[in-house]
C-alpha cells in the first residue's frame, strides 16, 4: 500500500481562535450516529457556526473570504477531549489539509497523523502573526514545510514543529501504519505467546 | 543488576513486539473494547483491505452511547440508532466477537463492563476507541483511547502503533475529610495540574488515599485521567484489585487464579523507580469540588466564588474566563453555591456504579426532588441496574423524585433521547462539561460528586452536601 509522502503542503489559512478546542465542538456528538465517516465534513464546527433555526452565526468558517483555506489555525490544546476520529474526519472532508495550533491533545493528534493530516505547533505570537496575515490577505500563500518544519507565507518563516515519530511517518509515506503492523505479525504471536492470559 | 521499573514499563516492555521505523513501538493489544459508535468505519475498513478480525477472542463489545434509556424493546424510535445497534451485532457475528447485548443482561457503559466481567486485569494492555479507556488503568492496566482507524489496526493485527509515555506519580497522601469523594480528588487534580498538563504523561496514582480507596473510586479519578491531558492514568494492583476480580466471570479461576495473582503483583512499580515527574497532595486539602466553566479543569471548591477575569493579569486565563462566563451565563465574584438547576443527572462512567447510588440513597432516603428539577439516575450496566434494584436503592430514588433508568451513557454526550433543553443547567455526575456537551447548543453542566448532585437536587441549587446531608465523619 503506497501512501503519498506528505513533505509539504500549500494553501489558503483560516484563523479559528480559541484555546482548549473540544471535540464535541469540532464534531457535536449527534452527528457521530453514522456508520461511515462520508458527509461529515459539513457538521464541522457545527453549533458554533449555526444557529438553531439553520441560519450562520459569525465563525471565521462562514467568512466566504476564508472559504478556500484548506489550513485550519488555533490555540492551545487543540482537539482535547473525546477520542472520536470523527473530529479530524470532518476536519479533512471539510477540506483541510493541515493543522497548525499552539499545541494538540494526544490522541487527537495521532489520529491526525493516521490520517494524513500534519498536526504542527507553532509558537503563539507567530500563530498571531499568520493570522494577521490572512486578515489582511486571505488569498496568502502559505506553505507548510513538514520536512524542514518551517511555515513560509507572505515573505516570512516561522517555525512550526511536528513530533518526530509523526514527521517521519508523514514525510516517508508511512502514516497509516497498517502495512507495518501487519508486517509484524510473527513478532505479534511471539509477544502474545509470552503473555498467559492470552491463552484462549 | 536490578533496575527498579513503574508499572507503565513493565506493562509496556512485556507488549512491546518491535520498534517501528518511525521509532514508535508496534504495541501489543491485550484487551480490545469497542462499542457501537466507534466500531463500523473501522470493521468496513477491514472488509475494504480483505483483512480479517486476528484475535476475535481478546476483543469484547457492548452498547452504551446510543441506547435509549426509557426504551429498552427494539427497534428504536431513533432509526440511525437501531441501525448502529444492527451493525454491531452483525460485525461480531461476522467475525466471532463476544457481544454483550442488551439480551444478554450483562449489557452497559463499556468502562463498567470491563471490570465488571473482570475482563480488565492487571499487568494488561487495553484499548477502545473511548477516550474514557482510562478508567481500566485502576487495576494496573495500561489503558488508552484510541481513534477508528487504530480499531481497524487492533482488530487486524491486535497491535498498534505508539509512541512511549512518560510517568508522572501523583501522591495523594493522608485522609479525605467526611463528605469527599473520588470525584472530587480527579477534579482537583485537573484544576491544580490543567487540562492539558498531562500531555505525554501516563498518571500513576497513588499514596495513602488511592491505597484506601474501593476500585470504583479508583475507576472514577483514573476514568477522568484524560480530562488532565494524559492519555492513561494507573493504581498499582494491590489486595483491593485482586479482591475486586476474584469470582468474576472471565478472572482466572481455580489453580490459574494464585498464579495470576503472583504475576500481577510482579508488575506493579518497584520501590525506588524513577518517574518523570512526582506531584503530591495532601488529601485533607480538597473539598467538594464543582466546575463552573467550559472544560473540567474550571473547578472551585464549593464554598468559592467564580473567578473574576478581572482579577487575573494572565491573558490566556483572563479570555478563557470571559468564554466560560459568557457561555455558562454566571456571574464572576458570585458564590457558586446558591446558583440554580435544571436538571440533575447521576450516571456514566465515571459514577454510574453501584457504590454510587449506595452513597446517594444513604442520604436521599425521605428527601424530595425540589419541584421544577429534573432527575434522573441511570445505572451504568444491567448488572449495576440489577444490584441497585436488589437493594431497594432504585425505589428510594424514585420515592425522592428521580427517573430510574435503563443503562446506557444517558446525558453525559447525549448521542440517545437524554438531553439538555435550551441553556438548561445541569448538576452532572459525569465528566465533561463541554460547550454543548449534553446535547443541547447551549446546554450548561456543572461536573461534581454523585452527593453532590443529589444535594442539588433536593436543594434545587448547587449546594454543599456536607451541610444538606449532615455528612459526618463514620
Amino acid at each position: 500500500m503506497a501512501l503519498a509522502k506528505i513533505t509539504s503542503i500549500t494553501g489558503r489559512g483560516v484563523y479559528v481562535p480559541g484555546n482548549d478546542i473540544d471535540t464535541d465542538r469540532i464534531i457535536p456528538a449527534r452527528f457521530m450516529k453514522c456508520v461511515t465517516f462520508d458527509g461529515l465534513g459539513e457538521f464541522l464546527f457545527f453549533d458554533v457556526r449555526k444557529n438553531a433555526d439553520g441560519s450562520d452565526k459569525t465563525h471565521p468558517l462562514n467568512d466566504a473570504r476564508f472559504k478556500a483555506a484548506s489550513i485550519l489555525f488555533s490555540g492551545a490544546n487543540f482537539g482535547c477531549g473525546s477520542s472520536r476520529e470523527h473530529a479530524p474526519q470532518a476536519i479533512q472532508k471539510y477540506g483541510f489539509r493541515a493543522v497548525i495550533a499552539e499545541n494538540f491533545a494526544e490522541i487527537f493528534f495521532g489520529n491526525c497523523t493516521t490520517l494524513g493530516i500534519p498536526c504542527a505547533t507553532a509558537a503563539r505570537e507567530d500563530i498571531a502573526r499568520i493570522a494577521a496575515a490572512i486578515q489582511a490577505d486571505p488569498a496568502v500563500e502559505i506553505v507548510i514545510d513538514v520536512d524542514l518544519q518551517v511555515i513560509r507565507f507572505g515573505g516570512e518563516t516561522i517555525r512550526a514543529a511536528v513530533r518526530a515519530t509523526d514527521r517521519d511517518a508523514l514525510i516517508n509515506g508511512r502514516w497509516d501504519a497498517i502495512g507495518e503492523l501487519l508486517d509484524g505479525m510473527p513478532a505479534m504471536q511471539a509477544t502474545a505467546a509470552k503473555l498467559p492470559y492470552f491463552l484462549p | 543488576m536490578f533496575a527498579p521499573k513503574s508499572l507503565f514499563e513493565k506493562v509496556w516492555d512485556a507488549h512491546s513486539v518491535r520498534t517501528l521505523a518511525n521509532g514508535q513501538t508496534q504495541l501489543l493489544v491485550g484487551t480490545h473494547l469497542i462499542h457501537e459508535v466507534t466500531s463500523p468505519q473501522a470493521f468496513g475498513m477491514v472488509r475494504d483491505l480483505g483483512l480479517k478480525v486476528v484475535m476475535p477472542h481478546r476483543t469484547f463489545a457492548t452498547v452504551d452511547h446510543i441506547v435509549p434509556t426509557d426504551q429498552v424493546v427494539e427497534p428504536y424510535r431513533d432509526t440511525l440508532a437501531q441501525t448502529m445497534m444492527e451493525e454491531l451485532r452483525k460485525n461480531c457475528a461476522e467475525f466471532g466477537i463476544t457481544f454483550f447485548d442488551r439480551a444478554t443482561g450483562k449489557q452497559g457503559i463499556v468502562h463498567i463492563v470491563g471490570p465488571e466481567q473482570g475482563i480488565t486485569q492487571p499487568g494488561t494492555t487495553i484499548a477502545c476507541g473511548d477516550s474514557h479507556t482510562s478508567t481500566h488503568g485502576a487495576f494496573g492496566a495500561i489503558a488508552f483511547g484510541i481513534g477508528t482507524t487504530q480499531i481497524r489496526d487492533v482488530l487486524a493485527t491486535q497491535t498498534m502503533a505508539l509512541g512511549k509515555l512518560k510517568v508522572r506519580r501523583i501522591n495523594v497522601t493522608g485522609r479525605l475529610r467526611a463528605g469527599v469523594y473520588a470525584k472530587d480528588v480527579i477534579l482537583h487534580i485537573i484544576r491544580v495540574l490543567g487540562v492539558n498538563g498531562g500531555t505525554g504523561f501516563a498518571y500513576e496514582y497513588g499514596g495513602e488515599v488511592f491505597d484506601r480507596f474501593t476500585m470504583e473510586e479508583r475507576m472514577t479519578v483514573c476514568n477522568m485521567s484524560i480530562e488532565g491531558g494524559a492519555r492513561a492514568g494507573y493504581v498499582n494492583p494491590d489486595e483491593t484489585t485482586f479482591a475486586y476480580l476474584k469470582g468474576r466471570p472471565y478472572a482466572p479461576k481455580g489453580s490459574a487464579w494464585e498464579g495470576a495473582v503472583a504475576r500481577w503483583q510482579g508488575f506493579a512499580s518497584d520501590a525506588g523507580c524513577r518517574y518523570d515527574d512526582v506531584v503530591n497532595f495532601n488529601g485533607t486539602d480538597i473539598a467538594p469540588t464543582v466546575t463552573w466553566g467550559i472544560n473540567p479543569g474550571q473547578a472551585i471548591a464549593i464554598d468559592e466564588t467564580i473567578p473574576d477575569p478581572a482579577k487575573t493579569v494572565i491573558i490566556d486565563e483572563k479570555s478563557s474566563i470571559e468564554e466560560a462566563l459568557a457561555y455558562m451565563k454566571l456571574s464572576p465574584g458570585a458564590p457558586i453555591k446558591g446558583t440554580k438547576i435544571d436538571v440533575a443527572f447521576i450516571g456514566s462512567c465515571t459514577n454510574g456504579r453501584l457504590s454510587d447510588f449506595q452513597e446517594v440513597a444513604k442520604f436521599i432516603r425521605g428527601r424530595k426532588v425540589a419541584a421544577g428539577v429534573k432527575a434522573i439516575a441511570v445505572p451504568g450496566s444491567q448488572i449495576v441496574g440489577l444490584q441497585c434494584e436488589h437493594l431497594g436503592l432504585d425505589k428510594i430514588l424514585t420515592e425522592a423524585g428521580f427517573e430510574w433508568r435503563a443503562a446506557g451513557c444517558s446525558m453525559c454526550l447525549a448521542m440517545n433521547p437524554d438531553k439538555l433543553i435550551g441553556d438548561q443547567l445541569c448538576a452532572s455526575s459525569s465528566n465533561r462539561n463541554f460547550k454543548g456537551r449534553q446535547g443541547s447548543p447551549t446546554g450548561r453542566t456543572l461536573l461534581m460528586s454523585p452527593l453532590m448532585v443529589a444535594a442539588a437536587a433536593v436543594t434545587g441549587s448547587v449546594a454543599d452536601a456536607r451541610e444538606v446531608f449532615a455528612v459526618s465523619a463514620d
